[in-house]
């Protein structure tokens, strides 16, 4: 069935006439019919997609590609929602710079994802319209916040998908979904008309079945962006090429994240690591800062990002009042005005920032001896609906392997590697600022050497 | 914590089970918080931003062709 392609062979079979864009996009529609009832991964299902399957352009690089966004994408003629009640029905006066190069390269906005609201959460589960299911066993949560993105990738509802991470939203769901989800470096990608959760962390990026399909899709949202005073003017380099130059390289893994995974995953994760020795790297335990330090950085420096870049929801201009924020908002918003409220600035917004640099200057330390650092995305396979009810700090708690690596802007990826009780488990490596190609380079190699990404939950989808 | 008064300065308000369950909730979040303090940061200066660029400046001129174009406009602004 044409959904259950990638992108790289969806644009070999468009452009030699196997098929058209108008029978991709109405087998990508079907699927979602027959699953996303269940599975409810998306919000918003844009019902323009077919007309403009048939005016697709096929000579640009994502010509007629049905791809799935996040919703908390601005997207002008799409409701745009972050999962939120604040903002149903809200439907954005101008495009996000992502989603505008998506259009501009010829793909197909197919609809808009679930998320955890406002992307405060690690489980989808905090979404203010219900939370999405893992298509692997519906029992379970498919991770957050891009939980929808990842759960329509790996139920083939689309090609492929774009998510956001602030701290893990890309990486955890993808390794509970058994996807692909690649976090940029801070600054790659333009976060111009993405709703803002931490400004200083924030990272859009793809996910996919692919690295090649995941590399393709970095190279068209890439890139500087005149709107985005933090977006990088660093030249892009051709993501896309994927040929490993130094089959040799010097991998970290560090002890402290070792301790944190669950014994469920662990001989999974170390197998992994044993291919990336045998296929010629070298690999040595190395010792970071406990990543236990990281969850109360993150959440102090998140949550008060999150305090500011809430304020702005007022009900005046546009959207509900703020009587509409759900539990998890009014938390996450109160936390980060206490730690910025005069007397606590120091103790708490301050203390965290000074740490930030800590974890800065260990991250610097260790890539002056090493290329790349493992690095799975979540301590254990997905968790069970419900799991969120009556925590805390869940989401920080369960991002506790990811927050490191985005508190200091790194980018980083999660890949399928195996599976326990029948649920995905999630490989990752992390590498230095704008170190893109490696990290993917290494991915696919790993990829091009196993065949957990083809694996597929379709047979378990009732 | 003043759940109360936080309330307050984040323009929020709460309901009677929440105003009951935060209060705890926050002292456990700033309880885990507070392992930061555990590390060393004397003369460390802090981190605000990882991009390391400043003064991204651009021409203060208006661009309207992203803008949605059909809405209802009064003197160059949006009406709701």
């Amino acid at each position: 069935m044409l959904n259950n392609s990638t992108i790289v062979d969806a644009l070999a079979g468009l452009r030699s006439g196997k098929f058209s864009a108008v029978e991709l996009t109405q087998s990508c529609l079907n699927q979602i019919q027959k699953h996303n009832p269940k599975i409810h991964a998306f919000l918003t299902i844009n019902e323009q997609a077919l007309t403009q399957a048939k005016q697709a352009d096929l000579s640009k690089p994502l010509g007629g590609i049905p791809i799935a966004v996040k919703d908390n994408f601005l997207t002008m003629g799409l409701p745009t929602t972050a999962s939120s009640r604040v903002l149903e029905g809200y439907l954005p006066p101008y495009e996000s710079t992502v989603t505008q190069k998506l259009r501009s390269s010829g793909a197909i906005i197919i609809g808009k994802t679930n998320m955890d609201a406002w992307a405060h959460g690690s489980s989808t589960e905090t979404s203010d319209f219900g939370t999405t299911l893992n298509p692997w066993n519906i029992d379970y949560l498919p991770g957050g916040s891009s939980g929808g993105s990842t759960a329509a990738v790996a139920a083939d509802m689309c090609l492929g998908a774009i998510g956001s991470e602030t701290a893990g939203s890309i990486r955890q769901p993808a390794s509970w979904c058994g996807v692909t989800g690649f976090k940029p470096t801070y600054g790659r990608v333009s976060r111009y008309g993405v709703i803002a959760m931490a400004s200083s962390t924030d990272s859009p990026g793809p996910i996919t079945k692919t690295i090649e399909d995941a590399a393709l899709l970095l190279s068209v949202i890439a890139g500087h962006d005149p709107h985005d005073a933090t977006s990088s003017p660093n030249p892009i380099p051709d993501f896309k090429n994927l040929k490993l130059k130094n089959k040799n390289l010097k991998i970290a893994f560090p002890k402290e994240y070792l301790d944190v995974i669950q014994p469920e995953i662990k001989s999974q994760i170390l197998a992994a690591v044993k291919k990336l020795e045998d296929l010629g790297h070298t690999v040595e335990e190395t010792s970071l800062i406990h990543p236990k330090y990281s969850i109360g950085v993150y959440t102090i420096l998140q949550r008060s990002e999150v305090s500011s870049n809430l304020s702005r929801y007022d009900g005046i201009r546009f959207g509900h009042d703020r009587s509409y924020f759900a539990e998890e908002a009014k938390r996450r918003i109160m936390l980060g005005t206490y730690a910025l409220s005069s007397g606590y600035y120091d103790q708490y917004y301050n203390k965290a920032q000074k740490v930030r640099t800590l974890i800065i200057n260990d991250f610097n330390q260790a890539f002056n001896r090493y290329d790349l650092i493992i690095n799975p995305s979540s301590p254990s396979t997905a968790l069970k609906v419900g799991a969120t009810e009556n925590a805390a700090m869940f989401g920080e708690m369960q991002d506790i392997l990811v927050e490191p690596s985005s508190i200091a802007g790194l980018t980083g990826i999660s890949l399928p590697c195996g599976f326990a009780n029948g649920l995905p488990i999630g490989f990752g490596l992390v590498g230095p600022q704008f170190s893109e190609e490696l990290v993917l380079q290494v991915a696919h190699q790993f990829q091009e050497n196993t065949d957990y990404h083809l694996k597929r939950p379709t047979t378990n989808i009732k | 914590m003043d759940v109360n008064s936080i309330a307050k300065l984040s323009n929020l308000t709460l309901t009677d089970s929440q105003q009951k369950i935060f209060a705890p909730q926050f002292a456990e979040t700033l309880k885990y918080v507070d392992l930061i303090n555990q590390l060393d940061t004397s003369n460390i200066v802090p981190t605000s931003q990882v991009t390391g660029l400043i003064n991204v400046f651009h021409d203060d001129v208006i661009d309207n062709t992203r803008l949605l174009q059909a809405p209802k406009i009064n003197r160059g602004y949006y009406v709701k």
